[in-house]
């Protein structure tokens, strides 16, 4: 057991370097409330953290129904053991500032606590008039990347079937969406396509705008053991800051935002140049490559070095790696997903290693990054922009499948177009055609770009706004009723990680007050709806979380995502399983495609395609007429120039993220003291160059605006590109996100968080000094 | 020879398919993805524009003397709320279904002339034309349930 204070001086924790096609060594890590020894814990019950998507096996430990902390999993896939900072400590959250009662606005316009049944009544009371007044079309739910596949597939029935609305997403919309949409581009379908075993077995790693190190420290702990090992991979970083990762890589790419395709076509044309194209795997399993290499060909290094402001050699270094590698594998995340040309750029990457044939053998893979523990499982069980289980709305048959599986009329399920995305769910609330908006486990008052617009939203009149979170929230204080949530721990359920590894989380203690899960929330709310089946049957007649399980893995079966014979008895007994789990691969797959055949047959993709440039959907005949037949599809555009711009008023482009020690809008790391502690509010990154003609030194507080708003913070000198400036997105108070603005990408509609041009100038007190040398306590 | 007429009219209807995209684009900013967009697919019509030139000059461009019965017309002013928006953009859709059959046209008159310079022309702007027509059909698919039932 290692030093339980070792993860807040050092995320990463000790080192178990080992070589290359080894197994990744075990190191449990532990952290206890005081006093209590691992000989006094009670129980320990089975789960997975949930504060990255790295989905670490952990057992929570507990004494008399309390929570009193957690150990890895040693025999656990994913960690081996390991837990980071938010996985150590975030369980601390779970007994403060809880939400225990349900809130009500009276007429006075308070929020007062009310029983369940008070407050349900309330909801359904306005649901149903809405509905009977204006249809399914009036309601809209906005869920979270943290409930259980259990919830959603639940919800997605609610919505789809009962209620008849399409207007469903997640605020997975902003972390993940583009994962999906670049997977579903060039394989036909969403699914990871890689696994984390491939870390083991590479020789080049690749980082596309993934800080790992802050986002999954797990996940970069089990990189640097390769890294410190015999036989090291090669690493690239592709990142505007010199983050940890950039620290370690052979080649650091410190692009310019906004110029990721450029990018990314420039490394294509490089391969291409370099004759890396395996052109007999090209021909056999793809289509598109010489439309690839006619929109990559202007791309020479000279050109792309000056659209990204990076030096040349270093495009072609890198693009020798990747040309090089026996089996490279690739990652990419946020500094590509909430970008300009997000899927255009995420596609690029799938390309690389299709155009090398590098996919679906170990240690050669793509691993698309999702951002929330639980994304997987709100994009496979269609709560958010998707139908369950990989289904195309665009497939009369798929959706006939749906039907028969709910017992329903299929036109009672909405797919005249894909289900509707956050920012245009927010858009019709904004425009008073959706009037009743259910959020669940996520503060959109946070976390959505153009911030002053949301709360607008939130608070119309013409909205009626149900929330349920575990904790009071910015949003909590909009709605017009809050459920208190049961939280991780207090109910059981599964989700899935970024390698289709599913846990098994079990409920270790009961909610306080009145909190209840999620999903007997949503229950509740359709029992008292009344909605049926064809037969008659209550919709959804499921009632326990193994019940809405066992339903949801039948709704998976023969699609991409097939889970049909995964059980809770068998997670019970292995620590993470990758799906497929099917009766021909009991106990999991590790990597898709391994024979290099796609889901892009026309009766079985989950998409027929888009323009990645407009997002012009590609129709039925049109998909029929490319014959891909099990072929990955390669597609490029031309980079464009992004919006948002700088320009002379505001001539700085600004980078919104991560650190380590947070998650999301920090309603449970900032109630954990550890971390808390060592990022208690928001800071400014700039680099010395900027910082130096604006006049200020580290601990300087500065003011940043855009046209949409400003905030204030202490700045940090770092190694960010100059002309670049860096905010953390977690703090409510200095949100970030009152600058960004309301943009999305044209296939994934994830919103562009990366690319605000703003000013930055230095805050003084009356005084003459700066309120940061008052606040001496700042850095 | 014809081809001078289908020419202007190509010309003609291109500026005003690229003036009626910004106007949409500003006019309608609030939908973000329309303003984003619609800058950019306007300025892909100017540069479709600045490809016809050289045709333009050797062919020279001339307008038709024969009464108009169906005027490519610009949208002029724009409406307003979702229903609004949903008649705008099937406007700017007739007007590029327009464009895109003039060009179609032009591409049967150069193969017909054995115009290199002209196919390469073609080449360039059909697909792009396609997929303008292809992004406001699913925009508009998208937008008409809620704007018409909702």
């Amino acid at each position: 057991m290692t030093d339980q204070d070792d993860r807040i001086r050092d995320p990463w924790g000790p080192r178990t370097p080992h070589a290359a096609g080894t197994a990744w060594p075990e190191r449990v890590d532990q952290h206890l409330r005081d006093g209590v020894r691992a000989e006094d814990v009670q129980r320990w019950v089975r789960s997975a953290c949930v504060l990255c998507s790295n989905g670490c096996g952990l057992d929570i430990g507990v004494i008399d129904d309390e929570i009193v902390g957690v150990r890895g999993r040693a025999d656990d896939r994913v960690n081996r053991g390991r837990l980071g900072p938010k996985g150590l400590y975030g369980w601390k959250a779970t007994d403060r500032d809880r939400l225990t009662k349900p809130l009500l606005r009276d007429d006075d316009g308070h929020l007062v606590e009310v029983d369940h049944d008070t407050a349900m009544r309330a909801v359904v009371e306005r649901s149903r008039s809405l509905l009977e007044r204006r249809g399914g079309l009036s309601h809209g739910f906005y869920t979270s990347g943290q409930l259980m596949a259990e919830e959603y597939y639940t919800l997605g029935v609610i919505g789809k079937a009962g209620l008849g609305t399409p207007h469903m997403d997640g605020n997975t919309r902003l972390c993940t969406a583009t994962a999906a949409a670049s997977m579903k581009e060039s394989f036909g379908a969403d699914g990871q396509p890689g696994s984390y075993d491939d870390i083991e077995h590479c020789d080049a790693l690749f980082l596309f705008g993934h800080n790992v190190a802050e986002t999954q420290t797990v996940l970069w702990a089990r990189m640097l053991d390769r890294l410190d090992g015999p036989d090291p991979p090669a690493l690239v970083c592709v990142d505007p800051r010199r983050t940890e990762v950039a620290r370690r890589a052979t080649v650091h790419l410190p692009v310019r935002p906004g110029t990721n395709v450029a990018l990314v076509n420039g490394l294509t044309r490089a391969l291409i140049h370099r004759g890396a194209v395996d052109h007999d795997w090209v021909r056999a399993h793809t289509i598109g490559h010489d439309e690839l290499a006619a929109v990559v060909e202007p791309y020479d290094p000279a050109r792309v070095g000056e659209i990204c402001g990076i030096d040349p050699a270093d495009l072609q270094a890198a693009a020798d790696l990747f040309a090089d590698a026996r089996a490279p594998l690739s990652t990419v995340l946020q500094g590509f997903y909430q970008s300009h040309q997000a899927t255009a750029a995420a596609v690029g990457v799938n390309n690389l290693h299709l155009l090398r044939g590098m996919i679906g053998r170990p240690g050669a893979g793509v691993l698309q990054m999702n951002g929330q523990p639980t994304a997987q499982n709100n994009r496979e069980c269609g709560a958010d922009g998707d139908l369950p289980g990989f289904r195309n709305w665009d497939n009369e048959a798929h959706v006939d499948e749906l039907a028969e599986l709910w017992d329903v009329d299929p036109i009672t399920i909405p797919h005249w177009s894909p289900p509707t995305h956050a920012m245009q769910l927010f858009r019709y609330a904004e425009q008073g055609s959706i009037n009743f908006l259910w959020i669940a486990g996520t503060n959109p008052a946070v976390s959505m770009p153009d911030l002053g617009r949301i709360r607008k939203i939130l608070s119309s009149e013409d909205v009626f706004v149900v929330v349920s979170d575990a904790y009071p929230t910015e949003t909590t204080a909009l709605a017009d009723v809050v459920f208190p949530a049961a939280l991780w721990g207090e109910r059981t359920g599964t989700f899935t990680n970024a390698d289709r590894t599913v846990h098994l989380s079990e409920q270790a203690v009961d909610p306080p007050g009145e909190a209840r899960s999620d999903l007997d929330l949503w229950l509740d709310y359709a029992r008292r709806m009344d909605f049926r089946t064809r037969s008659g049957r209550p919709l959804p007649w499921w009632r326990t979380p193994e019940e809405a399980f066992t339903e949801w893995v039948r709704a998976s079966r023969g699609r991409p995502c097939d889970q049909s014979a995964l059980t809770y008895e068998l997670l019970r007994h292995h620590s993470g399983i990758q799906w497929p789990v099917t009766e021909e691969a009991p106990t999991g797959t590790a990597r898709l495609y391994t024979d290099a055949v796609f889901t892009t047959d026309t009766d079985r993709c989950e998409t027929y395609g888009h323009d990645l440039l407009t997002g012009a959907t590609v129709t039925r005949e049109q998909h029929r007429a490319l014959r891909a037949d099990g072929r990955a599809l390669l597609k490029a555009v031309e980079h464009t120039p992004p919006p948002g711009s700088p320009d002379t008023d505001f001539p700085l482009r600004l980078i919104t993220g991560r650190t380590v020690q947070h998650f999301h809008t920090r309603t449970k790391t900032g109630r954990v003291p550890e971390l808390e502690r060592s990022a208690p509010r928001a800071w400014v990154e700039l680099s010395a160059d900027d910082a130096g003609r604006i006049g200020v030194v580290a601990g300087d507080a500065v003011r940043v605006s855009s046209p949409r708003g400003c905030i204030e913070a202490p700045v940090r000198i770092t190694e960010v590109r100059p002309g670049t400036v860096f905010v953390p997105f977690h703090y409510g108070e200095q949100a970030a996100n009152e600058l960004t603005l309301t943009a999305w990408d044209p296939v994934s509609k994830q919103p562009q968080l990366k690319l605000t041009g703003v000013r930055v100038d230095p805050v003084t007190t009356p005084a003459g000094t700066s309120t940061a040398q008052q606040e001496a306590a700042w850095d | 020879m014809g081809l001078t007429v289908y020419l202007g009219m190509l010309h003609a209807a291109e500026r005003t398919l690229a003036e009626s995209w910004r106007l949409v684009a500003d006019g309608h900013a609030a939908e973000a993805d329309l303003h984003h967009l619609g800058h950019l697919l306007g300025d892909r019509a100017d540069a479709r524009v600045a490809r016809l030139a050289p045709l333009t000059e050797r062919y020279g461009e001339r307008y038709d003397d024969e009464p108009e019965r169906l005027e490519a017309e610009g949208l002029g002013s724009l409406r307003e709320g979702p229903l609004g928006l949903l008649r705008d953009l099937q406007d700017l859709y007739l007007l590029a279904s327009f464009v895109a059959m003039t060009w179609d046209l032009v591409g049967q008159a150069a193969q017909a002339t054995r115009d290199r310079e002209a196919l390469d022309a073609v080449a360039y702007a059909r697909p792009q034309v396609r997929n303008q027509m292809g992004f406001l059909r699913t925009r508009l698919e998208q937008a008409a349930p809620q704007a018409l039932a909702g």
